[in-house]
Order: structure tokens, then C-alpha cells, then sequence
């Protein structure tokens, strides 16, 4: 034993209070990030948000049993709380939303929230959905083959569970064993339609039996369930037991995305009766109850958490978009000469300042 | 030296290469203990085990998404699509992810993939086991294409294929697998990607082609080598990137351009070609770019009075180049 006083909440699920704590912080820290994009998108600085507001405490308490830079996960769109979890920064997830050259996800390339990054084995985004199943599960092939002892996690939201690419790749990792975490955070609607709509059993984690691997069901608001759900199943794939599902039971704080209104199609008692359902609150008072959390603490990380996104945001502010002259780059590994720059060249709108395709 | 057909050559390739890079699984249907549905993969399983040699659900979307992800993570893979008619259900995998992985991730990941798909008529395979679908993948920024048309070129650029840094779709014609035969040496000799051959050096008229029809092509510059027409053959074997030099050399010299394919007319890889020549050889030019291609329906019909009428042949080719000739 180390000698740290250890909570009896963190010993029940076989962690330390310093943990707990760290969990709390990157969840507190994703609903910050989150919060400030809002904000950004609302005062015309930047063209659009994709939130992750609901989901924080699931992704981040299922992210981290995983060891960081040695395991993979392919996220998707909502996965902020994933992707601090996993290594990348408020200022590299708001690089995203500002699109600017020294974006770490795609420098500037993608939409917001195609949030990639080699560095910390974060497999990078497309917009059709659930593609990334398939790239985490070959990645799970690969950690078998070669002998790795990596796991390999995807996450999505339960409509995009729906597609073709799922049922292909659970089934091949149900074939092989494969070291495979498939995470469901069901927030209860695909954009606008109700899961009842979208889904022909209630649960998602049902289907899992379909493949011979374990369905779990976990209330997204309880983050040491989650936690304890993701070890689990993260314990199991390392000895070689092959792939878990895991559908956490989320809720959406906000609407789908900038450009959608979501009190269409929501109506305003459910709007108003999700607070209650918050991980963020909820972990926060168990702390609080557990001794782990005391006010001075709560202060302090609230004000390291500001700090960090408002230099995080003056950062990005401050940072070059991306210049022309690189936009060919990359298409390969090496630069193709038979493939020429169009007849307007690199400079900014054509050489004239009307943007792409402008009056010509 | 030895003579090879076809696809001896490239089941020898796929052996050698599996040989020297321990990195590189192959991953298909029924390429495991049958060897594949033409025998391509032969020997493989038996060689190198069921890690490295997968014989995959029917799940075309799967075979190149999985590959996608293990060549993220430092495999190598080489995925069989058992025949590129049936690669649709992988296209969203190859034109979303594979093609763009790269580019959308600002050189961050890459993938290191090769896909193998037979494709082409005239062996009695009707609509679904005909198909020529280069275009689709042609018209992709961040793949290249390669339709290699002797043993030589298909061992050598496989080679190149498997070896290179980015996604590669390699196309077989299917007919050639036992028809065609050549010299391919022993040795560690690769063909590189991007580069067009010139297979009959001519002064009237330029046809460019690739796969089966850049044999067909030179069977028809024979019959009317006869008649005076002097042809000169460019056989592209990579379709993308494309070997632009020697394609607008030998037109700028010969002046007259005709370009053939299998497949479809509208629209098909030719005509992109066809374009090419026109905006970039326009003052070298004294006949209209030309096409003899397949016909505008929607694939090759099964009878085989049909599936003739719909194949593009020597006497088609021939046709077609005394027309051009005539300008």
C-alpha cells in the first residue's frame, strides 16, 4: 500500500482518491471546452459546434482503464471527454473548432469535432457515421497479430450503431476474439428521431448476444460504473477474451449540433427534467460526500480549468489559418508532380479575395 | 528467366512479398485453404498460417475498413475483393476513409493497404462478375489505380503496390489470368507506380490502353500495320497517377489519339484522357481524340451473342484507328 489515505469509494472500485480526482477534472474540463465553443460559435468566432455536453461522464470514466499511448480508440464527434482523456488538450480540441494550422487533429482540413491525433493513438474522424468500427477493429486484429497486448475501443452514438459497418465488425470480432471495446453512448435520439425510431429493441447491448460477446448496460450518469463496466471489459480483452459492448445510457444537453433547434422536435418538461440526469453535478456531489472532493479543491480546479481554456482559447485566436500553398500536400506520402495546382493557383480566393468558387 | 501466366505471377509476388515483410497479412474471401475463387492465393495459408492468411466473412465493407485499421497499426495488409463487381459495399470504406485518411489528417496517419479485385468481361460472367470500375476509384484523389496487363508488369507493380505508403486498388483482368503468359525473372525487380510503357513504338496514330486491351490495342495495330497505318501502343498500366509525359510525347509526335476501354463509354476513365489530350496537345492534334469503349448499357449481358456485342475487341480496335487514320 502506498500510504495515501484512500477513500472507501475509491477503493470500491479498486482506485485511488487521486484518481477520482482526475476523472472529475477531465469531465469538469470537457464541459468547459464545451461551454467555450458555445460561446465562441454564439459571438461569430467560429463557424460551428458539435457538443459532447451528456456524455462527458461516460466517456471519460470508460476512457480510462486504457492505457494512454499504447491502446487506441476511434472516437466520434461527441467524444471531447474521450479525447482529454486520452492525451490531447483544451487548446488542441479548440484548435479543432478554429480550423487553424497547427490544428493537431487535421490542420484545419476537417469540419470541428473530427477531432484525430496520431500521437495519442486517437484514429482521425469522417463524417459517415460508424465507419471507425471497422478501422478500431482492424486495429484489434493487428494488437492480436502482432502481439501487442493493445486493446482497441470505438465509440458512437445509437443511431449510428444502426449502420451496416457495426454488424460487420461485430461479428468479426466475435469471430477472432479480437481485443475490442464497442462503446454505445445513447443519448436517446439520432439528430432528431427518438431511438424508439431507430432502434427495434430498447437496448442497443442486446444485439451483443448476436455475436457472442457480452451486451452491458451502464447509467452514464454514474461515472464509477462506467469505470468499473470499461475495466472490466478492458481486463477481459487483454487476457484475451475477446470484445465487449458497453452501451452507456446518456442524455444531450444541447441540441445536435449549432445549426439544429432542437425545442422542434424536444419538448420543454424533457429539456428541463435532464439536469438531474448530469454526470458532471452528480460525480461532483459523490466526491463531496465522499470526502474526496472538499470546496478548496473544487475552487482550485475550477479556476485551473478556466485558466486553461482562456489561454487555450487567446492560443488558438492568435494562431495563422492555414496557407494555400499546403493544400495539396498530403494527398500522398510524397508529393505528386503529375497532379497540378489548379490554373488560379495558391493564392487566398483565386488571387482575387472572393473566397473559393467566387465572382469570376 | 521464366515463363509465367498471369496469375503465376502474382501468386508468386504475393508469396514473395509475404516472405520478406512479415508485416504484410492477407485478408479475403476464400483465400485461405481454397487458395481464392481463381487460385490466386494458392499455397498461402498452408505457408504462412491463419494470422497472416484470413479467410473473412462475406463482408466486403469489413475486409477493407479492418484492413484501414490494421494498417494504422503497422500492418500491411492486402485484401482480396473476390470480384471488383462486388467492392460497391467497400466503396464508402475506400473513397471515405482510405482515400482521404492522409489528407484529412494532415499526414498524421496513413495507410499502407493494397486491394485486389479481378474485374473485366468476356469470360461468361454477365453483370455481376464483368465488371471494368476503375472510373469510380480513378476519379479519387488519394488512391492509385493500377491495371498491369503483362506477368511482368503485374509481379513488378505489385511489388511497387504492396511497398508503397498509401492505398492502391490493382486491378486483374480476369480473362488474362491463363491466357496470358511472359517472361518475369527471378529477381527483386519492381515496375514503379505512375509510369505508362510504350509496348509498340508507330508514327500515325497513338492508342492508349490498359489491361486486356492494351493487348487487344496491339493486335490491332498488327492488322493494320497491313494496310500502312503505323500505330504506336501506350500501355498506362497506372492509371492514377498517370504517366502524363509519355502519354502527350507520343500523341505530340503522332498526332492523332485514340483512347480504349472496357468499360462503359460515358463517363469512363478514357475519357478523362480524352480530355487531357485535347487541352494539352491541342496544337500537335489533326484528327478529333477519339474512343472505341464499351457500350452504354448498364453492364455485360450474359449470353454470349451479347456479352460479344458488348466486348471491345481488335476488329473493334482496328475500326476505330482506320477512322482516326483517315483525318
Amino acid at each position: 500500500m502506498s500510504g495515501v489515505p484512500r477513500s472507501d469509494l475509491a477503493a470500491s472500485v479498486g482506485l485511488e482518491d487521486a484518481d477520482l480526482l482526475g476523472m472529475y477534472r477531465t469531465i469538469a474540463a470537457a464541459r468547459a471546452v464545451d461551454e467555450r465553443m458555445w460561446i465562441l460559435n454564439r459571438a461569430g468566432r467560429i463557424p460551428f459546434v458539435i457538443s459532447g455536453q451528456g456524455h462527458e461522464g461516460a466517456q471519460v470514466a470508460i476512457a480510462w482503464p486504457l492505457e494512454r499511448k499504447k491502446d487506441w480508440i476511434a472516437p466520434f464527434y461527441r467524444s471531447i471527454g474521450t479525447c482529454l482523456t486520452f492525451g490531447m488538450t483544451a487548446q488542441d480540441i479548440l484548435m479543432a473548432q478554429y480550423a487553424k494550422a497547427a490544428d493537431p487533429s487535421s490542420g484545419g482540413r476537417q469540419m470541428p469535432g473530427h477531432y484525430g491525433n496520431a500521437e495519442n493513438n486517437l484514429v482521425s474522424l469522417s463524417s459517415p457515421v460508424a465507419t471507425q468500427i471497422l478501422h478500431a477493429v482492424g486495429i484489434a486484429l493487428a494488437a492480436k497479430i502482432r502481439k501487442t497486448g493493445q486493446v482497441a475501443m470505438c465509440s458512437m452514438g445509437e443511431g449510428s450503431s444502426n449502420q451496416g459497418d457495426v454488424h460487420e465488425a461485430l461479428n468479426f470480432a466475435g469471430i477472432h476474439k479480437l481485443p475490442f471495446i464497442f462503446v454505445v453512448e445513447n443519448n436517446g435520439y439520432a439528430i432528431s428521431v427518438p431511438s424508439e425510431r431507430e432502434l427495434a429493441l430498447p437496448d442497443v447491448a442486446m444485439r451483443a448476444s448476436g455475436y457472442g460477446i457480452p451486451g452491458v448496460i451502464v447509467d452514464g450518469s454514474d461515472v464509477l460504473a462506467c469505470y468499473s463496466a470499461a475495466k472490466e471489459a478492458v481486463d477481459r480483452a487483454r487476457r484475451g477474451e475477446g470484445s465487449t459492448l458497453i452501451e452507456a445510457k446518456v442524455i444531450r444537453l444541447t441540441a445536435h449540433s449549432s445549426d439544429d433547434q432542437q425545442t422542434k422536435y424536444r419538448s420543454a418538461e424533457e429539456l428541463a427534467g435532464m439536469a438531474a440526469k448530469d454526470a458532471l453535478p452528480r460525480f461532483r456531489a459523490q466526491l463531496r460526500d465522499a470526502g474526496v472532493l472538499d470546496e478548496a479543491t473544487e475552487a482550485r480546479i475550477a479556476a485551473e480549468i478556466k485558466a486553461e481554456v482562456d489561454a487555450a482559447t487567446d492560443h488558438c485566436e492568435a494562431e495563422p489559418d492555414p496557407d494555400p500553398a499546403t493544400a495539396m500536400r498530403w494527398v500522398f506520402a510524397e508529393d505528386w508532380p503529375s497532379e497540378s495546382p489548379p490554373p488560379w493557383g495558391f493564392g487566398p480566393g483565386g488571387g482575387s479575395h472572393d473566397g473559393p468558387g467566387g465572382a469570376r | 528467366m521464366a515463363i509465367r501466366t498471369f496469375i503465376e505471377a502474382i501468386r508468386d509476388t504475393l508469396a514473395s512479398e509475404m516472405r520478406r515483410d512479415p508485416t504484410t497479412i492477407l485478408l479475403g474471401e476464400d483465400v485461405g485453404k481454397k487458395g481464392g475463387v481463381f487460385l490466386a492465393t494458392d499455397g498461402l495459408w498452408a505457408e504462412f498460417g491463419d494470422d497472416r492468411v484470413i479467410d473473412t466473412p462475406l463482408t466486403e465493407s469489413m475486409i477493407v475498413g479492418a484492413s484501414i485499421g490494421a494498417a494504422m497499426n503497422g500492418l500491411r495488409p492486402i485484401a482480396e475483393i473476390q470480384f471488383a463487381d462486388f467492392i460497391f459495399p467497400a466503396f464508402n470504406q475506400i473513397l471515405s476513409e482510405a482515400a482521404r485518411m492522409r489528407y484529412r489528417s494532415n499526414n498524421g496517419f496513413g495507410v499502407p493497404m493494397t486491394i485486389r479485385a479481378p474485374y473485366g468481361g468476356g469470360v461468361h460472367g454477365a453483370l455481376y462478375h464483368s465488371q471494368s470500375v476503375e472510373a469510380f476509384f480513378t476519379h479519387i484523389p488519394g488512391l492509385k489505380v493500377v491495371v498491369p496487363s503483362t506477368p511482368y508488369d503485374a509481379r513488378g507493380l505489385l511489388r511497387s503496390s504492396i511497398r508503397d505508403d498509401d492505398p492502391v486498388l490493382f486491378f486483374e483482368h480476369k480473362k488474362m489470368y491463363r491466357s496470358v503468359r511472359g517472361d518475369v525473372p527471378d529477381t527483386d525487380y519492381t515496375v514503379p507506380l505512375g509510369r505508362a510503357a510504350i509496348t509498340r513504338p508507330g508514327s500515325h496514330v497513338t492508342v492508349v490502353a490498359y489491361g486486356l486491351m492494351a493487348h487487344y490495342a496491339l493486335e490491332a495495330a498488327d492488322v493494320v500495320a497491313e494496310e500502312g497505318i503505323s500505330v504506336e501502343v501506350v500501355d498506362l498500366r497506372t492509371l492514377r497517377p498517370l504517366d502524363k509525359d509519355t502519354l502527350l510525347t507520343s500523341v505530340k509526335k503522332t498526332g492523332k489519339c485514340l483512347v480504349v476501354y472496357e468499360d462503359n463509354r460515358f463517363g469512363g476513365y478514357g475519357a478523362e484522357i480524352c480530355a487531357i489530350v485535347a487541352d494539352e496537345a491541342f496544337d500537335f492534334l489533326d484528327g478529333p481524340v477519339s474512343r472505341v469503349a464499351g457500350p452504354d448499357v448498364p453492364a455485360v449481358p450474359y449470353n454470349h451473342v451479347l456479352e460479344d456485342w458488348f466486348m471491345v475487341n481488335p476488329t473493334k480496335i482496328a475500326d476505330g484507328i482506320r477512322t482516326l487514320a483517315a483525318y
